[in-house]
Order: structure tokens, then C-alpha cells, then sequence
């Protein structure tokens, strides 16, 4: 599979929204960093984080889950997700989940120095902070102009705010329009829009207003879930905006690689 | 006035679908928000500021008893009156007893939020005594009869042309829609309240112990008129509002004062060490001060609730929350709203009642990024919403009780990735026949919710883990 003589090694947790909804973002999540010579590979046990249980106040669910994942990838060198959600239950809530478990204390600083959202693996660990030279433009220039919608986890548990930022505009022929208000939540808030979609609604429909008037053609972030969420929006609302994880517009634009 | 589901759905719904109110609340994104992070960016020191102030508050937090046994002690130095109040009916009788005492027959009012937990002006007007709201904000809600939208900006759902018309009918004065001479006007008539009154009650933003004392923010100067002009000056306090030592002002307000309205310092600075001097010509004959408890010690109590003692209550959370600049401040039922109003509310009113309050955020951390303290208020949310769906709550409701067997359910799933995987491979095919250009467009509850406002997207054929063997082989040929 991977014939490099990096030496980096890493485990994908690929979500299980990611797995069942949107496995083209799991794909072009593992050619990027298999271009990028990252050894790969899969727990095959792996299923969910447990955030879900635990946001809605299930922490014994989510324990159970929690220990499970710390299982499942206690052999990883690191753990790479394409979420700064996940990254974040695992990373920063973990913590709290399993602060009263007798032996995870060790085991928790270990799964959480070892866990990198996707673009933070990439610009932070990798040290690849310009595309430029690894991609070329795509045939479909609608796909140039691109906005970006920064996920709450990812910049307030995880403080990643440039480095998508700084992927997406390094990319050949790209250019990435900011939008108002980016860092303001898209309303997703997991069961939060379910249980409360009035709610949810009105604040997607003031992103969907900003997406529109960036003037962009697509909508990325590091999180699929914030783009059901916004794609969902778009689709109900007849609106052309497409919606794409990061991953997805590198790997399109990756050159061929030469060996 | 009490939090309750009844009562949130309902105002929910009447707030989302207010055009005023909606445009009022979509404007302190650029108004307060911005010039919040303006101002905390010109601070040169800010994060440290910030570091500061929340070990300062951890420290005093965690000393409190010492604290307000030194409180008590050198206000009483001062010549002020200290009383410690449990709960709001003996504070409303103190006030009551000195009222009566002293024949009070006109109270006017600085802005408290901590006499808003008290129901303190329709106990005094019980007994027929005046009581005036000073501050411009609750002057205007309780000329509305309401109670306040926001925590330092009451009346910021009001239009001007909304306080047109509630001047117009209780102070008789022409429609006029600059709101120079609204203000102007309201001036007028408090004037001569301020002068009348033989009793001022305030609130307090901090109180320092080392000094004994009382210190007031303020942009109107109402705070200071009524602090000097009656005879009687009584402050209430929420017990948390202890600062150690006077000169840990230089922390606090800056960190109030920037995070509350991006001023870099506010008009006024009030600090009030005690009752009229001897030699001194201006100032109240009697100082008393009302500290109270009111349920805080339940917060200081719960180890993972603390942290919302820290809060200096100027309201940044509320103008960075997505949720609060949609639902507005009436929503939360009760005196605090927006985040951290949805931590405190359920635990000093009754958490059965208030359970919507935890739940409805997206906890998007905007509060967190927001606080000048840097309290976690997304954390506390969380350990809300787990007390709520582990607890025993007598009042189950048929849609928790279905939530609650779902994640049981999903979770024997979730721990056996065989049983997942079948699961959702059944799922697949059986969502065949609803499925509409490959997403739902309509789902019944409890999905109807989310598809009356979105699609949802299909579960795919060909999960991820599936490809994962084929991936290599079809894309790195080059390899």
C-alpha cells in the first residue's frame, strides 16, 4: 500500500457519520495522507466516539464508548480524524467523561497527545503548510471560488483557526473568500437540532445568508457533520452552493504523484 | 416568574417570530460583540488580565467564609450596616422593616439584577411605597412591566419607537422618535424622583474586603445619585461579588467594563466606603449592606458548578451566543438568561422546571471564547444535561423516556461493530423507497424535526470501512 520510507504512522478514525453518510470523505481522507507518505491504517473495531451520548447527558453510554475507543487504538502512533468534533470528545472531553475512572488517567494523556484533527495533522505534524506545489488546478473552475465554515470544536476546544484556512487558499488556482460571521455556529449542536429545530433552523438560515452573499460556490469545513447540516439547509432552500469536506477539494486537486 | 418548558417554547416562538426583536438581537453581533473583541484586543495585557482575574475569583471562591467574615468587618468599620440574608423573603423583609422604620415613602432604584431575583419593587409597592427604576433600561421595562431582556442592557429588545409609545401613555409626553429626547425627558422626570426619595437601593458590581468597599459601574450616574441623595442607601450583593483587596480593581474592571460595552472605562466609577462622614456634606445617613445566598451556596457547593460564582455578570456570553441572539432574554424564564444564565437559573430556581436551558445550546463554545474569566460554561452545560438524563426526575416526559432507550439501544450496538454494521446495512435498504435525488426530504418524528428544515443525506451502499481494502489499489497506480 504505502511503499515511502516515512516513517510516520498513523491509525484513521473515520466517524461513523463519516463511515454511513459521507465514506467519499473517509477515501479522500486516506489518499491525502497516503500522497503525503503517512502509513495507514484502520482499527477494524471502531465504530463511535461517543460524543452524541455524552453531549446528551448519557455519560454512562458514553463511557462505555470511550473505553472502547481507547482500546481500539491503544496501539496507534497517532490517531488521525477528519472532525475537529470527534478530535475534540477525544482530545478535551475524554478528560472530563473518565475523570472519576480508577487506572484511565495515563491512558487518556496518551490517546489525547496522540489525536489530530486532519488539517492540524497535516500543517502541525506533517509540517505541510503550502499545497501549492503538490496540486493543480481542477477542470471545473466554479470550484475555484471557495468559503469556509470554521466548526465550533475545531477552533474553540481545539484552537485550530488557520491552518484549514492556510491548506485551502495554498491550494493551485483557489481562492478562498472569507465569509461574515464563519466562526459562528451553523446550528447543528447534534441532538440540539432535533430537539430544538426552530432554533437550529433560524441560525442556519442566517450561515446560509452568509455563504450567499460570499459569493462563493463552495462551502468547506473540517466537519461533516456542520455540513449535513448546511448542505441539508442549501437542498431544502433550492440554493446551487455545493458543500465539501476539506480532504475532498485536496485530493481533487493533488497531482500526480511521481516516484 | 419561574423557568418552565410551557413558558420557553412558547416565548421561543413568540421571539423568533418578532421582526423587532429579531433585528435588536441580530445587532449585538456587531454592536456589543465586536466591540468587545476590539476593545479586549487594544488591551495590551488582556490574556493575562484574564489569567488574573479568574485565579483572583478561584481564590476567593474557595476562601468565601473568609472573605465575608472580612466584609462584614470593615463595613461595620465604615459605619455600614451588614446583614447576611438566606433566601430573598428575609432580605425583602429587611428592606421592609427599615422602610417602615424610617417611613419611607419613595424608593429609587439603581440597576440590580440581585433585587430581580428578589421580586424586590412589587413587594415595596405592596406596600404603597414608590419605587423608581433609575437606570434608563429598567426605567423603560417597568414603565412595559417587564422584566429584563438582557444583563446589562434590559431594554435592548425596545424599539425607539416601542419606548415612544410606552412614553406616550404613562408620561403624557408627545410620540417623537429621536431618541435624544426621549432620553431628555426621562431625565426630567427622574430628576425629581432622585430628589424626593428618602431611600437608595443599588446592587453592587464588586465589593472589596480589605476596605469594606462598595464599588458601582456605571454609564448614566444614576448609580451615584442614588447612592448620596436619600437618606438611606442599601446595596445588595449576591455573595460571590466579593473581590479580596481594592486594588484588584485594576484586574476587574477592565475585564467588566471591555467585555460589557467595549468602553475601555465606563462614565462612571462609584466607590462607597460607608454612610455620610461627619465632615463630609453629601451622603446617606445609613449605609446597609444585604448579602445573599439565595441558592449560590448550592453552586459553590457542586465542585463542577463552582466556576459560575466567577461570572462579573457583563453579559459578553449573551452577546456571543448564537442561541441567546435568536431566542432573546425572556426565553430563560428567569432573571439570568444566555449562557450563563442557562448554568445558574436551573440550579437557583428548580432544575426539573428549567431543563430546557441546558439543552438548548449547540454548545459551540462562543460563551467560553467570550468569558473575560474565562469560565467554561459549555463544561457546566454538560454536567447539567448529565444530572438531568441520569437523574430521577419524577416528571419523565414519553420523548426522554424514548431518548433515553435509543441511546441505551444504540450504545449495545455502537459496542459491537458487527451488530452496527448490520444495523445499519438493513437501514440502507429498508431507507430505499423514501429516498427523494438520494436524501430524505420528509422523515417522521423524531427525525421530522430535522428534515422539516433540511434534507438529510441517504446512508450510503458502500460504507467507508468497506473501501478502505479497494482504495490503494484503484487511485496510487503510480505507486
Amino acid at each position: 500500500m504505502n511503499k515511502s520510507n516515512n516513517n510516520v504512522q498513523a491509525s484513521l478514525f473515520i466517524t461513523c457519520i463519516i463511515d454511513n453518510f459521507y465514506p467519499e470523505v473517509g477515501e479522500s481522507t486516506a489518499k491525502v495522507l497516503d500522497y503525503f507518505d503517512v502509513k495507514l491504517d484502520l482499527p477494524e473495531n471502531q465504530t463511535c466516539c461517543g460524543q452524541p451520548a455524552f453531549n446528551s447527558g448519557y455519560w454512562n453510554e458514553s463511557k462505555k464508548l470511550a473505553k472502547k475507543f481507547i482500546k481500539d487504538f491503544q496501539n496507534s502512533n497517532y490517531i488521525v480524524i477528519p472532525s475537529g468534533s470527534c478530535t475534540s470528545m477525544i482530545k478535551v472531553f475524554y478528560k472530563e467523561l473518565l475523570h472519576d475512572e480508577k487506572n484511565y488517567t495515563e491512558k487518556i494523556n496518551s490517546i489525547s497527545s496522540k489525536t489530530f484533527e486532519f488539517s492540524d495533522f497535516l500543517v502541525n505534524i506533517m509540517g505541510i503548510n503550502d499545497l501549492s506545489s503538490y496540486t493543480e488546478k481542477s477542470d471545473n473552475q466554479e470550484e475555484d471560488l471557495i468559503t469556509y465554515h470554521e466548526s465550533c470544536h475545531l477552533r474553540r476546544e481545539l484552537n485550530i483557526k488557520n491552518e484549514p484556512r492556510q491548506l485551502i487558499s495554498s491550494i493551485s488556482n483557489i481562492k478562498l473568500i472569507e465569509m461574515n460571521q464563519s466562526e459562528v455556529c451553523c446550528g447543528f449542536g447534534g441532538t440540539f437540532a432535533i430537539k430544538y429545530p426552530e432554533i437550529s433552523s433560524e441560525m442556519l438560515k442566517d450561515k446560509i445568508l452568509n455563504i450567499k452573499s460570499s459569493h462563493s460556490n463552495l462551502v468547506t469545513s473540517c466537519d461533516s457533520s456542520c455540513l449535513m447540516q448546511i448542505s441539508g439547509g442549501l437542498k431544502k432552500q433550492n440554493e446551487k452552493i455545493k458543500t465539501t469536506h476539506i480532504s475532498e477539494i485536496i485530493y481533487k486537486r493533488l497531482k500526480s504523484k511521481i516516484e | 416568574m419561574k423557568p418552565s418548558s410551557e413558558h420557553f417554547n412558547k416565548t421561543v416562538k413568540d421571539t423568533l417570530n418578532n421582526p423587532t426583536i429579531q433585528k435588536n438581537l441580530s445587532g449585538l453581533y456587531n454592536g456589543f460583540h465586536k466591540a468587545r473583541i476590539e476593545a479586549s484586543n487594544s488591551t495590551e495585557n488582556w490574556e493575562s488580565l484574564q489569567e488574573l482575574g479568574k485565579k483572583i475569583k478561584d481564590h476567593t471562591i474557595s476562601n468565601l467564609d473568609y472573605y465575608l467574615e472580612q466584609v462584614h468587618s470593615n463595613v461595620t468599620k465604615n459605619g455600614g450596616q451588614v446583614f447576611f440574608s438566606k433566601d430573598s423573603k428575609s432580605a425583602t423583609k429587611y428592606i421592609l422593616d427599615l422602610a417602615k422604620k424610617n417611613k419611607v415613602k419613595n424608593v429609587i432604584k439603581g440597576k440590580s439584577m440581585i433585587s430581580e431575583e428578589m421580586g424586590l419593587n412589587d413587594s415595596l409597592q405592596k406596600e404603597e411605597i414608590e419605587t423608581i427604576e433609575t437606570d434608563l433600561g429598567e426605567y423603560i421595562i417597568q414603565m412595559a412591566d417587564e422584566t429584563p431582556f438582557h444583563i446589562i442592557a434590559p431594554a435592548i429588545h425596545k424599539s425607539k419607537e416601542d419606548i415612544s409609545e410606552l412614553f406616550e401613555k404613562n408620561l403624557s409626553m408627545p410620540k417623537s422618535d429621536n431618541p435624544e429626547v426621549l432620553a431628555k425627558e426621562a431625565r426630567n422626570q427622574l430628576r425629581e424622583k432622585f430628589i424626593q426619595a428618602d431611600m437608595g437601593i443599588t446592587g453592587a458590581n464588586f465589593v472589596a474586603a480589605d476596605t469594606g468597599t462598595l464599588i458601582l459601574v456605571s454609564n448614566e450616574g444614576n448609580g451615584r445619585m442614588c447612592t448620596s441623595m436619600p437618606k438611606i442607601h442599601i446595596a445588595i450583593m449576591g455573595m460571590e461579588k466579593i473581590v479580596p483587596s481594592i486594588e484588584d480593581l485594576s484586574v476587574f474592571l477592565p475585564l467588566l467594563i471591555r467585555s460589557a460595552t467595549g468602553q475601555m472605562i465606563s462614565s462612571y466609577i462609584t466607590e462607597i466606603n460607608g454612610p455620610r462622614r461627619n465632615e463630609e456634606i453629601d451622603g446617606p445617613d445609613e449605609f446597609h449592606l444585604i448579602i445573599m445566598d439565595n441558592g449560590r451556596s448550592k453552586l459553590l457547593q457542586n465542585k463542577d458548578l463552582r466556576e459560575s460564582l466567577n461570572c462579573l455578570r457583563c453579559g459578553a456570553c449573551l452577546n456571543a451566543c448564537p442561541v441567546y441572539r435568536k431566542i432573546g432574554g425572556h426565553s430563560y424564564g428567569w432573571v439570568y438568561s444566555g449562557p450563563i444564565g442557562a448554568i445558574v437559573s436551573p440550579v437557583l430556581t428548580n432544575i426539573s422546571d428549567a431543563k430546557d436551558l441546558p439543552f438548548a445550546s449547540s454548545l459551540c463554545g462562543a460563551c467560553k471564547e467570550a468569558c473575560p474569566v474565562k469560565i467554561n460554561i459549555p463544561r457546566m452545560l454538560l454536567h447539567l444535561r448529565k444530572e438531568i438524563s441520569e437523574g430521577n426526575s419524577k416528571k419523565i416526559s414519553i420523548s426522554s423516556l424514548f431518548e433515553k432507550i435509543m441511546f441505551k439501544f444504540s450504545t449495545i450496538l455502537l459496542l459491537n461493530p458487527k451488530f452496527f454494521r448490520t444495523a445499519t446495512k438493513l437501514l440502507s435498504i429498508i431507507q430505499k423507497p423514501f429516498l427523494k435525488n438520494g436524501v430524505f426530504e420528509w422523515l417522521p418524528a423524531p427525525l421530522k424535526s430535522w428534515t422539516k428544515y433540511r434534507t438529510l443525506p441517504a446512508i450510503q451502499d458502500i460504507p467507508f470501512h468497506k473501501r478502505w481494502v479497494s482504495i490503494f489499489k484503484n487511485s496510487n497506480n503510480n505507486d
